[in-house]
């Protein structure tokens, strides 16, 4: 039972890892790795969003939008006027998902400008940008795709965003210590960074085939 | 012109945009639906013919190069049914064509849990109804083929498959995968025609009817019966493509049904009739008729 | 002056302003799609439309978005007109549509059309939107095709679908690249592309 999620939490950390393995939310990734600090601040900014995100959009993919899913309006309105069991809106799934990102994102904003005034300033921009990085719609759409549950929902957004956090901290800190290598002028920064990345997701393929 | 940014006015806007794209969008969505659900057959059909291959047999290409037309003429040879799992009878209440074998499997009404099976296919639990296909010799009602879905867990990804065997219900006549997500050169070679056509021939089962064909390790000995040469490098897709295999062919997936199907077409065989032709029997077997009422037989 | 304005606007995204080798937009996509020149140039295809005309719609509408929900009147124009094209893809290139899968939804995400709704969209005209739109669109798929050309050739041994380099498993001479077909090589790729757009355009070179 333990193991099911365990095996949910390390796939998604490692094997399925968001950033190394299928290259969602690359732009900020790129963006914001040129520094440690900061790199940890918007990793754990991530791992908060997408622990929220993922079950709150299970929540409304399961109980509004599959087929049947909305047949438990049938007890408020009788069957001869429409029957709701068979009413489909998957097709609304993406603008349902990225509602409710933009929201958590903007709550989150609004708590971090009360409480933790520092990270908020140190995140800046990025903050907002939160919303339009593809890892966290990602996480929402594979957990729609892979149908899981609640539980599962949970362990998986905690775990995508604990392997992207984990991916831009590896990178930034890669990065500070090249900003003393003699890399070739054309290939400097994003070009290297590429490399880099390219390199990172090489590594990161040993862990496939890892069962619990 | 009421203030840009007054409250009422944001207010409106908000609910002018939520109509306009709703509209869009929902149009989009059901003016499209009958063109997408006629697609998703279309594909299912071409995976059939596929792994019957008879995409290759009649025209020489395979199925997803051939058109409508080519495939709905094919597929007139192909017969649907909907089998209990654990009896092996044909359920005649549903549509099989309607029918949704993996939304079937999620739901706890109707799937079943897989417990200490003897082959792992690594999932929790299947659906107790399977469609499942006979094709029928060319102007007949004769069958020459049983088409079986199957599929269990490979390395990355569930691999989703057909295992089709000949009329005599132990010989494999082909294992093609139409879904899967495996490392392309390792464990993806289960596309690899070579590979794929060391199952023709394969026998099913073993002397004591038990599920014996299987992915070597390595090399399959020379001329073998039951075993297929390994995938490189692919230790654990090779592992999946065995348990799969024995676990459907086995009592927990087709064994029932084939054990009925084998029974019905042979009708009421005694030792008394052992050079008795088994294709006489088959060739009377009304297969569209089957389960509703007593079968042809003698 | 306008014309010259235009093919700015139209040809400048393409090396001098790429979206994707300069401003660092819309990367996800153009990692995992690119396996396969068909399904590249269906995605490039599908992004060109929805920047354009999102671009072209947020345009028409600019003066009248209260700023206070400006980014999520941007964010529903383009998820709507995403769900469109994903409909329409499911309906006649049923396919594709199966390899591209979740990416299709990611285009909500890609930076590129949120960037040019934002960034042009909102101060320029519906005409000169659109064809940003495109002229974006069309460097994003610049990029595309041209790492899937090196991924399909060397990792397939095809074309478009079409076989060039008959592969051993099938019987011929050309073992694959296997690396091609696997996420890595697509970083590679676009890293020696950077590099080689960099060289004969030196203004991109960032400074230490």
């Amino acid at each position: 039972m333990v193991e099911h999620y365990l095996s949910i939490f390390l796939k998604a950390v490692f094997v399925e890892n968001l950033a190394l393995a299928f290259f969602l939310g690359m732009c900020t990734f790129l963006a914001v790795s040129k520094n440690v600090k900061t790199a940890i601040g918007l990793g754990i900014a991530v791992i908060v969003i997408q622990t929220i995100t993922v079950p709150a959009n299970q929540l409304i993919y399961n109980f509004l939008l599959k087929k049947g899913a909305l047949v438990w309006v049938n007890n408020f309105v009788s069957t001869t006027t429409y029957d709701f069991s068979e009413v489909d809106l998957l097709f609304l799934g993406f603008i349902s998902y990225i509602g409710v990102i933009a929201a958590m994102v903007q709550i989150l904003e609004m708590f971090l400008d009360r409480f933790l005034p520092s990270l908020y300033n140190a995140l800046g921009i990025f903050l907002p940008l939160i919303t339009v990085n593809c890892a966290i719609l990602g996480a929402s759409l594979f957990m729609e795709q892979r149908e899981y549950d609640f539980p599962e929902s949970c362990v998986f957004g905690f775990g995508c965003g604990v392997g992207w956090a984990l991916a831009i901290m590896a990178l930034a800190g890669i990065r500070e210590k090249m900003k003393y290598s003699d890399v070739p002028p054309p290939l400097r920064g994003l070009g290297i960074t590429f490399i880099t990345v390219g390199l990172m997701s090489l590594a990161f393929m040993s862990f496939s085939g890892i069962q619990l | 012109m009421p203030q840009r940014d007054s409250v009422g006015y944001t207010i409106l806007v908000a609910s002018v945009l939520c109509v306009v794209c709703s509209l869009a969008v929902s149009a989009a969505a059901v003016a499209l639906r009958p063109y997408q659900e006629q697609n998703k057959i279309l594909d299912r059909q071409r995976n059939i013919l596929d792994a019957a291959g008879l995409a290759m047999g009649e025209f020489g290409r395979s199925a997803p190069e051939l058109s409508k037309e080519q495939i709905d003429e094919l597929y007139s040879r192909v017969s649907e049914k909907l089998v209990d799992l654990e009896t092996g009878e044909y359920v005649t209440d549903m549509d099989p064509k309607e029918y949704d074998p993996r939304e079937a499997a999620k739901k706890p009404e109707t799937s079943v849990e897989i417990t200490d099976p003897q082959f792992d296919i690594g999932v929790p639990k299947r659906e107790t109804i399977a469609r499942v296909y006979f094709v029928k010799k060319p102007g007949s009602d004769a069958i020459q083929q049983v088409v079986l879905p199957v599929y269990g867990k490979g390395l990355w990804s569930t691999l989703y498959g057909y295992l089709a065997l000949k009329n005599d219900l132990e010989t494999i006549e082909g294992l093609t995968f139409y879904e899967h997500a495996e490392t392309p050169g390792l464990g993806g070679e289960v596309d690899n025609t070579k590979w794929k056509a060391q199952w023709v021939g394969l026998a099913l089962y073993n002397d004591e009817g038990d599920p014996a064909a299987e992915v070597a390790k390595g090399a399959a000995p020379e001329d073998s019966e039951h075993a297929v040469d390994g995938l490189s490098g692919a230790t654990i897709t090779s592992r999946g493509v065995t348990n799969l295999v024995r676990y459907w062919a086995g009592p927990n997936g087709y064994g029932p049904f084939l054990e009925q199907l084998s029974k019905e077409i042979s009708g009421e065989a005694t030792l008394a009739e052992p050079e008795r032709n088994i294709d006489s029997g088959v060739e009377q077997y009304d297969i569209d008729n089957a389960g509703e009422k007593e079968p042809v037989g003698e | 002056m306008a014309k010259s304005n235009v093919s700015k606007v139209l040809f400048g995204p393409i090396f001098d302003n790429n979206p994707i080798a300069l401003q660092i937009l819309g990367i996800c996509s153009a990692l995992a799609v690119t396996t396969s020149i068909n399904v590249s140039v269906v995605m490039s295809v599908a992004v060109i439309a929805v920047v354009a005309f999102s671009s072209a719609a947020v345009s028409a509408i600019r003066h009248y978005i209260p700023t206070s929900i400006r980014i999520i009147v941007q964010m529903t124009v383009i998820a709507s007109l995403v769900i469109v094209v994903d409909q329409v893809l499911k309906a006649f290139l049923y396919d594709i549509s199966k390899q591209l899968s979740v990416f299709v939804g990611l285009i909500i995400t890609n930076c590129i059309v949120m960037g040019r709704a934002e960034g042009f969209a909102m101060k320029n005209g519906v005409w000169m939107s659109f064809l940003d739109g495109i002229g974006n669109g069309l460097g994003y798929g610049m990029v595309l095709l041209f790492v899937a050309f090196f991924r399909e050739l060397f990792g397939s041994g095809s074309l478009f679908g079409y076989e060039l380099l008959k592969l051993s498993r099938d019987g011929g001479w050309y073992n694959p690249n296997n690396l091609m077909l696997l996420p890595p090589s697509a970083f590679f790729i676009i890293g020696i592309l950077i590099w080689v757009i960099r060289l004969n355009k030196p203004e991109q070179i960032e400074e230490s």
